[in-house]
């Protein structure tokens, strides 16, 4: 991965309540980091005198934790630079605690050649402040015909396989695909929307949209796809990653498949764990999003299977768009919100609210994801890389979309009261971030 | 002489498959096509076992390495030998394979070689002609003759064929070839290994006895015989795999992996080939490794094994 260039220096961090969800500590205690790399960790260390270190952070009792692994984030880079480059995709991580995005190919031109994966990773490494991990297409052009050259992406660095936020409705070609894809024991991440079933849709079906009078698709153009990529798994023996589901009948159908066996994750984006069909209020575009708001039987859904486990990770959807995508009608206006500020103060809802405890909402957004994907982050052991979040779980705090780093600012989250949020970031023991 | 006095080789009057061959008879081909070995080497090379017989050749996909094949062993086997084009018959006007098959067997031939791109095709055949039916490729189900070729190439090179560890790689799905292969070489005693990726490998196909390998480096660790096979190139534009170049990236037969094969291991195509896809042309054109012109060579003479063994159960 692009790791901004390492400290060579010496930091240690003391007085901390560490939680490492990878190991299952929660403690308090100190960290150590030398070269960028995780070199002591105890409950012990630092506690009754510093050892002569340049630079010394002292916590307070605030959490030490991996930083968080999002992913699931779409930017403009190459293309749209205009609503969010790597660069600035970047700074609003670093802003929310997140160390390593996950980048969608969903860019123009789309990420479905080697050589445009390392043109993604040449220029994390150039301009971006946290690390980038490239996902490319599975199928040329995004067009859902013809599959990538899934072998050779994979060694030029792309770490998963996906159409974003376009599902392959060609069932066929995702046989292919997934079969192909396990020849290499590649990770798909899928998009359950049934595309003839939402076309023309901006919203869920149901007595909200009709009053609205908005262009609706019915919830189950989720679970049609969940049901028959489920099957489809089970045929080719694929990895397989839902990148985020919305739906009670999805997490029933996943956690069916999750019980037989099946080699399935799933993932779930913070506006469905706090948001319903009912915030999209007076058509406010902001919270027009893909998979579009659900019932509040399905928000509730997604927040037990956060907390189940059932949902593996907790990903932003972050999806930037400009006045020019976002200033429309509802029917008009583009999909998406931006998330990467929020993703963590969004999760920590559900700890303040009694759903989940701390540790298990962090393992969502650091170790699970890492294991998922393969990535070396995502925890506190000696010797991994230095990638940490230092958060503090109760400052309150109301959502300025003003005060975002994102470049674009259309989060569905404006004006929102949360409570916790990550005070200082560091990669490769490199301060990315730090509260003023 | 012809060799009808001669004791019969086969229990049927046809060859339409591996499939339903035992051992012996097998060994008795491969001995026979020896013997034609040495005579096509020779200056003389006809023989008057076939004298008087008629060979049709109805190959309704091109193959003219095949097709020749059959031409050559029948001409020096002594028969009379006709080539039927499918795209100049009344086939390309619509008639039924079944009409066919009658007008053929009015023609009264006594030995049909037939290639057809659907499985079950030369089954077919023999059960509506009065001859002798010689399966040439039928779909993706057999190909006996090549299989029967390929070994007696093996078994001239190395002396035997059991506990010999043979790696089939490349589009084992759409591949008669590599089905008959299997069957030939699982009956006399070879280790079968099938390596593709998954999108290229047919359903249960461990069935078969088989293992399998989607790493073409750990599927080659230590085989006696590497046969690559042909793939198409319709078939590697998406639906099967992506393109030319990851295909030969992973699954072309170069020398970084054809050295975990076993030292002095054998490769073998049986035509014709993608130079630059399946198989790297340095290894092709490699006359310490490659067999594949001895293939060539031993076609015939399988062949002419093939057509005289028939005819000695005929009337």
């Amino acid at each position: 991965m692009n790791a901004p260039n390492g400290k060579s220096g010496r930091l240690a961090f003391r007085n901390a309540r560490l939680i490492d969800p990878a190991s299952g500590l929660d403690a308090k205690g100190g960290l150590l980091v030398e070269n960028g790399r995780i070199a002591d960790i105890g409950p012990r260390l630092f506690n009754d005198a510093d050892r002569g270190d340049p630079e010394i952070i002292d916590c307070r009792g605030l959490v030490l934790a991996p930083g968080l692994i999002d992913c699931r984030v779409f930017t403009g880079e190459p293309g749209s630079e205009h609503r969010e480059s790597l660069a600035s995709a970047s700074e609003a991580a670093a802003a929310g605690g997140v160390t390593t995005i996950v980048t969608m190919p969903n860019t123009n031109p789309v990420i479905d050649e080697p050589s445009l994966v390392d043109f993604i990773r040449r220029r994390a490494q150039a301009t971006a402040k946290v690390r980038v991990a490239p996902m490319a297409a599975l199928t040329r052009g995004l067009a859902g015909e013809i599959m990538t050259e899934i072998g050779l992406l994979k060694e030029a660095g792309a770490i998963a396989f996906t159409d974003g936020d376009r599902t392959v409705a060609n069932a066929r070609v995702m046989r292919r695909a997934l079969s192909y894809a396990a020849t290499f024991d590649a990770l798909v991440v899928g998009h359950a929307e049934d595309p003839e079933l939402v076309e023309g849709a901006a919203i869920t079906e149901g007595e909200f949209a009709t009053r609205l009078g908005l262009p609706a698709a019915p919830a189950l153009a989720e679970a049609i796809i969940v049901e028959r990529d489920i099957r489809l798994v089970e045929l080719t023996g694929a990895r397989y990653h839902f990148g985020q589901i919305s739906t009670r009948a999805a997490l029933d159908a996943i956690a069916e498949a999750k019980r037989r066996g099946l080699p399935i994750t799933c993932g779930v984006a913070a506006h469905h764990l706090l948001l319903n069909e009912l915030d999209v209020g007076a058509y406010y575009t902001f919270r027009k999003v893909k998979p579009p708001l659900r019932s509040e039987a399905d928000r509730a859904a997604m927040v037990e299977g956060v907390a189940n486990g059932i949902i593996d990770v907790i990903v932003s959807s972050h999806e930037p768009q400009g006045a020019d995508t976002k200033r429309q009608t509802f029917a008009s206006a583009a999909f998406g919100a931006v998330g990467l500020e929020t993703l963590l103060p969004a999760a920590l809802n559900l700890f303040h609210n009694g759903d989940a405890s701390l540790p298990h909402l962090l393992a969502a957004l650091t170790a699970t994801p890492a294991r998922m994907l393969g990535l070396p982050y995502g925890t506190l052991a000696k010797g991994a890389p230095a990638d940490l979040v230092l958060l503090d779980p109760d400052e309150p705090f109301q959502l300025d979309e003003q005060a975002l780093h994102s470049r674009a600012r259309n989060t569905a989250f404006e004006g929102r009261k949360f409570q916790g949020r990550a005070q200082r970031t560091f990669v490769a023991g490199e301060c990315v971030f730090s509260r003023a | 002489m012809t060799s009808a006095s001669l004791p019969p080789i086969l229990k049927t009057s046809h060859l339409l498959g591996i499939e339903g061959l035992c051992v012996p008879e097998v060994t008795a081909l491969l001995d026979l096509g020896e013997s034609y070995v040495a005579q096509s080497r020779a200056p003389n090379k006809k023989a008057a076992v076939l004298k008087g017989r008629t060979l049709i050749n109805l190959f309704f996909e091109a193959s003219t390495r095949t097709q020749s094949s059959f031409e050559l062993a029948g001409k020096r086997l002594g028969a009379d030998v006709l080539n039927m084009s499918v795209k100049t018959s009344s086939v390309s006007k619509g008639e039924t394979l079944i009409d066919t098959a009658s007008t053929l067997n009015a023609m009264r031939p006594d030995i049909l070689v037939v290639r057809h791109q659907d499985s079950g095709a030369a089954e077919l055949l023999s059960r509506k002609l009065d001859c002798s039916v010689i399966n040439a490729g039928d779909g993706a189900h057999e190909h006996p003759t090549q299989a029967l070729l390929d070994a007696l190439t093996i078994r001239r090179r190395l002396g035997h064929i059991e506990g010999l560890t043979v790696a089939i790689c490349g589009d084992i799905l759409h591949s008669r070839v590599a089905r008959s292969n299997i069957r030939l070489l699982a009956m006399l005693g070879a280790q079968v290994r099938l390596i593709a990726p998954r999108t290229l490998l047919p359903a249960e196909a461990e069935r078969f006895g088989v293992e399998i390998f989607t790493d073409m480096k750990r599927g080659l660790a230590g085989v006696d015989i590497v046969m690559m096979l042909r793939l198409q190139l319709e078939r590697m534009t998406g639906a099967f795999v992506p393109s030319a170049r990851e295909y030969f990236r992973f699954y072309g037969l170069d020398r970084e992996k054809l050295s975990y094969a076993k030292p002095g291991a054998l490769v073998m195509h049986p035509g014709p080939m993608n130079r630059g896809v399946e198989i790297a042309s340095d290894i092709a054109d490699d006359l310490e490794v490659s067999v594949i012109a001895e293939q060539v060579e031993m076609g015939v003479a399988i062949r002419m094994a093939v057509l005289d063994a028939l005819a000695r159960g005929m009337p």
